[in-house]
């Protein structure tokens, strides 16, 4: 019974940073940006959350700061693909690897590895604000992508460009937009996994959740709330991971850290065979949008 | 009379090139006004340049007699310029609401949803406002289109190519319903190639040919040959010309299925044949299963059901080499994506059958000084203009030139059987003349020519007999000359009667 009441109540914090991921995902790719840049955008939040922890901030501010740094290198990427129209799978890969070397460089540099600290408390029922506030920002992004001209908008750069363009919106500022709040949240994920989870740095601390994320959009089909429902599932499988040990089954510990990846190929594998919505993946996804300057 | 739209000598460069030079159109309230000309005549430019879209680097564009500058598609439209795109700016993903609002913004939802449906009312149709448009059948695609630049308050409203993708029937009605706009009071600009249309449902004609306005008229006393004559600058006319000699047959099709699935149309039971010396014209509204047939015919896709004949050989197993090998000749819809590839040269799409078929040496070496040498030859042969060498990319030719590089390949063997799919789609008159001439010759020279087409001009000018594809059947068969309606009818008959 204990075994089930912790699992259970360490199933939210796992889940958090795959949702906001997700939901950062969900927005960019909404207004047609392949995004692979995921990992790269939650180690910068991650390694914004620390810093700005350690020397002295308090966790919220810890957790703004992890938004900014994910925005800051959000324009970077939206520089390359929505501005130099860059092949997006090439310069989201390229991020990630950037991200990799720099956050674990800053990090060392400042001796910010290694080093525990406090972190977010919890506010009610063992979980944090963030945790509290996660549905609602999915209820937030379900009612901008859903219900405003805003969305309508982002949605439209997403699904047909050229429409978009005909209709008198600027595709490139509505992609920069997207990416740039996407990043935001992502970077907020990266920030929540070390103020609010793991409360050190350690290098490449965000550990492939941002990929697990990415395969998380498509098996939500690119919706906010199956995307949250998603990420409850793969929190269910990391909060299990650490307790499998703890209650001394002898399940060999690589196969636990297996689990993850293999419930993400599981996903995937499902989402493709089950085949269907037609409607579901924004049209436009991973096109660049380039006015025809003669017939 | 000061209402509608007039450009006064407007000229638009790009580079060095002059698409318009000094182009004066005025289009009243109240007309429905065609503009006529070739590929590349500066039609589009011009529409472009009333929309907002280019900037005129000279001339002026004025609304209701005003000068104005226009900054782009929301200001046109604020300007009361609704365009109706060839190609939709339409969301397939977005309900027919939803589409009409992100060409509408800052209005409640509901208000403009009331006002489209009175407004469809109005000009006769009604449209389902929560179905996606994607799944709407293209004419009603074209509705939402028209409608969502009427709601924006356009009087001026411009149509490009509008009947390209319609069946007779339908392109009639829309002519109707352009009519009715026109009686209230709004200036309605025909962009088209289709000479009928504009001798019968234009109030006044505007032709341009080569940037520039060549003749302002009225439809009255003109007659077909003096507006091609206008729009090509030489008299160019075609006159059917049928087979004089049709021997055995030499491909046909029995019983032919096709499964369709999501992204395509599935084929139902075809069976036709085509002789040696005859050209069969497959007619249908685009999308009624010509990419399928055209396919099927190359033998990129292999039927579900049925069986394709070659030469007294069952050939519905072999793939493209094999068909290649025993006589057929392609001519693929787009030329850019299927029958060349433009980053390479010349000569290598020339050389690229005959390498394959081991002309120009083995798997191992490559003779390319012979492929160049050949290349060199069929280029002069087929009056392909514009290569400068033989080395120059593809991508450089202009379409007509590219169409003569593709059928100089495919013409280069011993041909059985000639698929032509569109041949003369995007080429002006000429350059259309002279593909129909390599077909009439391949056929006298006793091949058997399948010519899939959506414009029914062009098959009823070129086929020996006509066969209807309708809904991915042949829902009738006819022998030249034959009547354009009755065509017409069978090409929305659905293969039902």
């Amino acid at each position: 019974m204990d075994f089930l009441a912790n699992w259970l109540i360490n199933i939210p914090g796992f889940a958090v940073p795959f949702a906001l991921a997700a939901l950062g995902l969900i927005f960019s790719e909404r207004a047609g940006v392949l995004n692979l840049g995921a990992e790269g955008f939650m180690l910068g939040g991650a390694l914004a959350g620390v810093g700005l922890t350690l020397n002295g901030a308090p966790p919220l501010v810890a957790l703004g700061g992890a938004m900014v740094a994910g925005a800051a290198l959000g324009l970077v990427f939206a520089v390359l693909v929505a501005g130099l129209r860059i092949n997006h799978v090439i310069s989201g890969l390229a991020l990630v690897f950037l991200a990799q070397a720099l956050t674990s460089y800053i990090a060392n540099e400042n001796d910010w590895a290694n080093q525990s600290f406090a972190g977010l408390q919890d506010l009610v029922l063992g979980q944090d604000i963030v945790v509290w506030a996660t549905p609602l920002l999915c209820l937030g992004t379900v009612w901008l992508l859903g219900r405003t001209r805003f969305g309508l908008t982002l949605r439209a750069v997403g699904e047909n460009p050229g429409a978009a363009d005909a209709a008198g919106i600027d595709v490139t500022a509505m992609r920069f937009a997207a990416i740039a709040i996407g990043a935001a949240l992502m970077g907020l994920a990266g920030g929540y996994l070390t103020v609010a989870v793991s409360k050190i740095w350690v290098d490449n601390v965000v550990g492939g959740r941002g990929w697990i994320a990415i395969a998380l959009v498509i098996f939500a089909r690119w919706h906010p709330w199956r995307a949250l429902a998603g990420a409850l599932l793969f929190g269910c499988i990391e909060a299990l991971i650490p307790r499998v040990n703890a209650a001394g089954w002898a399940v060999p510990q690589y196969y636990l850290q297996m689990t993850p990846y293999l419930a993400t190929l599981a996903v995937m594998i499902w989402s493709a065979a089950r085949g269907g919505d037609r409607w579901a993946q924004p049209a436009a996804l991973g096109q660049h949008h380039i006015r025809e300057e003669r017939d | 009379m000061t209402t509608g739209l007039a450009l006064r000598s407007v000229t638009k460069r790009f580079g060095g090139f002059a698409a318009l030079e000094e182009v004066d159109f005025v289009a009243h309230g109240g007309e429905v006004h065609a503009l006529l000309g070739e590929n590349g005549a500066g039609k589009s430019t011009l529409m472009n340049v009333a929309c907002g879209i280019y900037a005129p680097d000279e001339g002026r564009v004025e609304i209701d007699g005003k000068a104005v500058s226009i900054a782009g598609a929301r200001d046109a439209a604020a300007r009361g310029i609704g365009m109706v795109h060839q190609h939709f700016k339409l969301v397939p993903a977005f309900s027919v609401l939803d589409n009409i609002l992100l060409f509408n913004p800052g209005r409640p939802a509901a208000e403009v949803g009331a006002e489209a449906q009175r407004l469809a009312a109005r000009i006769g149709f009604d449209l389902p406002l929560e179905a996606r448009a994607g799944t709407l059948p293209v004419a009603e695609q074209q509705r939402l289109e028209i409608l969502k630049v009427l709601i924006g308050g356009a009087r001026i409203v411009i149509l490009d190519e509008p009947t390209a993708v319609l069946s007779p029937e339908e392109g009639t009605a829309l002519m109707g319903l352009i009519r009715g706009l026109a009686d209230e009071g709004a200036a309605v600009i025909l962009v088209t190639h289709k000479l009928h249309e504009a001798l019968h449902h234009s109030d006044r004609i505007t032709v341009l040919r080569q940037g520039r306005t060549i003749a302002e008229t009225t439809p009255e006393g003109m007659n077909p040959a003096e507006l091609t004559t206008l729009i090509v600058g030489e008299q160019i006319v075609e006159e059917p010309e049928l087979s004089s000699h049709v021997g055995e047959r030499v491909i046909w099709l029995n019983g032919v299925e096709l499964a369709g699935d999501a992204g395509r149309r599935g084929l139902t039971g075809l069976d036709f044949q085509v002789r040696a010396g005859e050209i069969y014209g497959v007619a249908g509204v685009a999308g009624n299963g010509q990419s399928e047939l055209a396919e099927v015919l190359m033998g990129l896709a292999r039927p579900t059901g049925g069986t394709v004949w070659m030469d007294g050989e069952n050939i519905t197993e072999a793939g493209p080499a094999g068909r290649r090998r025993a006589g057929l000749a392609c001519i693929p819809v787009d030329r850019y994506r299927h029958g060349l590839a433009g980053r390479l040269s010349v000569a290598d799409n020339y050389a690229v059958n005959g390498v394959l078929a081991g002309r120009y040496g083995g798997w191992m070496w490559l003779n390319r000084a012979k492929a160049r040498a050949r290349a060199r030859e069929a280029v002069e042969e087929f009056d392909v203009q514009g290569v400068r060498g033989m080395g120059q990319r593809a991508a450089l030719l202009s379409g007509g030139n590219a169409q003569k590089l593709v059928i100089a390949r495919e013409f280069e063997g011993e041909t059985r059987v000639v698929l032509a799919h569109s041949p003369s789609r995007g080429l002006d008159v000429r350059a259309g003349a002279a593909v129909h001439a390599r077909l009439r010759a391949a056929r006298d020279a006793g091949a058997a020519v399948i010519l899939i087409s959506d414009d029914l001009d062009e098959i009823l000018l070129l086929s020996d007999r006509i066969g209807v594809l309708s809904d991915g059947r042949m829902a009738a068969e006819f022998t030249a000359p034959a009547d354009r309606a009755e065509i017409g009818r069978a090409m929305v008959s659905h293969g039902d009667d």
